[in-house]
């Protein structure tokens, strides 16, 4: 187990190195770095410090070094607002894990739900039912729902807040009430590609040899559906979880926190790209992709842990 | 696909390592082929069939974009009418039953019916070629890695592994700018910074790992088949067998993926539009469209939910039609998506 864990560990690094890499070469692409990144009305001093400071006066390879060093220590400056990038990100990541963590729990619980209600009734009606639900839910972009949502909702009912946050320390009921939408709408595409996923899996699964089995020793249909079919068919759910519950820290519900104007990760990197701010920009594309190889492994741990099979 | 039980026939139907072959129970007259066969299921799948005619007819409405414009409108995408659109405060047109401004009409008083025609045809344009480089590249790379094995397979299966954990948006906006601010210089040609085929590449290399990852996999397995065996006993070279051996046996697996890519790629370009980092004002496309229509909200909420509405069932005919297609053919194939 614990050669697994090395093993894996040092493969996250090797992949954390060359993400750094690309992400550093597709920021070097930009013609004139330094003059997009000091702004429009810097002076020639300025445009000087910066080609200094983020090394775009040396080779390559230290000029990697250089913004690595920076990204690092936290010493990223923006230049439309001239802040520090790192000081705005953990700002903003609050919002962002609320939003990962309230829709998390819904998008899984009603995936795992519909999935194996869907498999249960595999052909009948509700079967059919669910499956259309599903379908629709992967063709909805999450921003026209968003705004569907928000303006009658929000705007012309009034029923819930049409946008915004409210941070949970302020108050808690209130945090709840404006994130409930923007978990709802982010939920409705992970709900039918997780129901799809566990349906097609549960239906592969019953005819394993091991559920013959579970059959045979006189376990009831219960026992054999929740202790053996359905344990094995969560497998892919819970890897699939993994890796969009990451997307969406790293800044992958975009979409989402624009739609609903939640000042989170995605949002500041959609207003930063719109404002062409480089400095956030880069420091929030290496975070996303950090994040997601980073919960990647350690889901790959877990499971090692839990199925000693993967191990090998 | 049956939930109870497992007759002896299922059981070997399932050892058998190649798709396409008869469903247990199926009466099959012997000699047809897989791609028959699934024709044959296909066609019997009335509710898909209808879904792929939607999504038909939404192509060829928007391929008619100029005839609409010209002959039925009088109006193009592009022209604006401030003075007859709008009322005296400001709000635009909403459907009426003229040909004119049949759906109403925009906040500088453009066709809204004209301008979802015209974007559609971008946003179809930029969906086909990102999901025909998708198709090609994943193709191309799962094949060879598969194939190959070996330090190539390490390569290509690296470069999947960096792609991978950006989130799609994130890549696809940084990319985006990127290009946007760059342009390619792909040494044959160059691709100008506005051009709609940077968005088009953007989202077909964010996707290609997906699909390649899935076609490695499943050549990994096919070379260590007997017919490969015996293919290379004949004397036949890597490239033939590759190309009339492997091809062969994994297309059905490239099919399926074909309109998930499709569906997958018109959202991303409606995202990514819509974030400002895809097809430009004042071209239209539909995700450009929602996002003008947000802006306009209180008053001509038409603005937003016409483009909406259009796209949703876009996309929700390629699904359900690929859904079909898949079941026709019934391998497995997942893909990621964020939002």
């Amino acid at each position: 187990m614990s050669r697994f864990i090395v093993r894996r560990l040092f493969s996250m690094l090797g992949v954390l190195f060359a993400i750094s890499v690309l992400t550093f070469l597709l920021f070097n692409a930009l013609p004139n770095p330094a003059l997009r990144l000091a702004g429009r009305f810097a002076s020639a001093a300025q445009i000087a410090h910066i080609n200094h400071q983020w090394g775009f006066d040396k080779p390559v390879y230290i000029r990697y070094f250089t913004i690595m060093k920076l990204v690092f220590t936290g010493k990223v400056i923006s230049y439309d607002q001239q802040v520090n990038v790192d000081h705005e990100l953990l700002q903003y990541l609050p919002v962002t894990v609320s939003l990962a963590i309230g829709a998390g729990i819904i998008w899984l619980s009603t995936g795992i739900l519909f999935g194996v209600l869907s498999a249960w009734r595999a052909g009948r009606w509700l079967d059919r039912g669910l499956t259309v639900l599903a379908l629709i839910g992967v063709s909805m972009p999450v921003f026209f729902l968003g705004a569907l949502m928000s303006y009658y909702l929000g705007d012309k009912w009034g029923i819930l807040p049409a946008g915004g946050y409210v941070k949970l320390q302020d108050d808690p009921a209130q945090w709840f009430v404006h994130m409930l939408m923007p978990w709802f709408a982010l939920s409705v595409l992970f709900i039918g590609v997780y129901s799809r996923v566990l349906r097609s899996t549960i239906l592969d699964t019953v005819n394993d040899d091991y559920v013959r089995t579970a059959r045979a020793k006189g376990l009831t249909e219960r026992q054999t559906m929740t202790r053996h079919v359905l344990r094995n068919s969560l497998i892919p759910i819970v890897t699939l979880f993994g890796l969009d519950f990451a997307a969406v820290i790293g800044g992958g519900a975009i979409l989402t926190e624009t739609v609903f104007n939640l000042h989170g990760i995605g949002q500041y990197a959609a207003q930063s790209v719109e404002a062409l701010d480089i400095p956030p920009v880069l420091v929030i594309t290496l975070f996303g992709a950090f994040v997601v190889v980073i919960i990647g492994a350690f889901v790959d741990i877990l499971y090692a842990y839990l199925d000693p099979r993967i191990r090998l | 696909m049956s939930a109870t039980g497992s007759t002896p026939a299922s059981v070997i139907e399932e050892s058998l390592p190649q798709e396409g072959w008869p469903a247990a129970g199926e009466d099959v007259p012997p000699g047809i082929g897989p791609y028959r066969l699934a024709w044959r299921r296909l066609r019997r799948n009335k509710v898909a069939l209808a879904f792929g005619g939607l999504f038909l007819v939404i192509v060829i409405l928007c391929l008619l974009a100029p005839v609409y414009a010209k002959h039925v409108a009088h109006t193009g995408p592009n022209t604006e009418n401030v003075d007859t659109a709008l009322n005296q405060f400001g709000v635009p047109l909403g459907p009426t039953w003229h040909a004119k401004y049949f759906l109403g009409a925009d906040n500088v008083g453009r066709d809204v019916a004209v301008r979802l025609l015209y974007g559609g045809r971008n946003s179809l344009e930029i969906g086909f070629e990102a999901t025909l480089i998708t198709i090609v590249l994943a193709t191309l790379l799962g094949v060879l890695s598969g194939y190959f094995r070996g330090p190539l397979d390490g390569f290509i299966s690296r470069a999947f592994e960096v792609i991978w954990p950006y989130p799609v948006y994130l890549l696809g906006i940084v990319l985006g700018v990127v290009l946007e601010i760059s342009g390619l210089d792909l040494g044959l040609f160059k691709i100008g910074g506005s051009s709609l085929l940077i968005t088009a590449l953007v989202i077909g290399v964010i996707y290609t790992p997906y699909v390649g990852k899935a076609i490695r996999g499943q050549v990994l397995g096919l070379r260590e088949r007997e017919f490969i065996d015996a293919a290379r006993q004949q004397g036949l070279g890597n490239m033939r067998i590759m190309y009339e051996e492997v091809l062969p046996n994994v297309a059905s697996t490239i099919i399926v993926f074909i309109p998930l890519v499709l569906a997958n790629a018109i959202l991303t370009e409606a995202g990514l539009s819509f974030l400002g980092a895809g097809v430009r004002p004042p071209n239209p496309s539909w995700g450009t469209m929602i996002s003008e229509g947000i802006n306009l909200l209180p008053s001509a909420i038409h603005t937003m939910l016409v483009p909406g509405i259009m796209l949703v069932l876009c996309v929700l005919g390629i699904n359900v039609f690929g859904d079909g297609v898949r079941d026709a053919l019934d391998p497995r194939a997942k893909i990621r998506i964020d939002h």
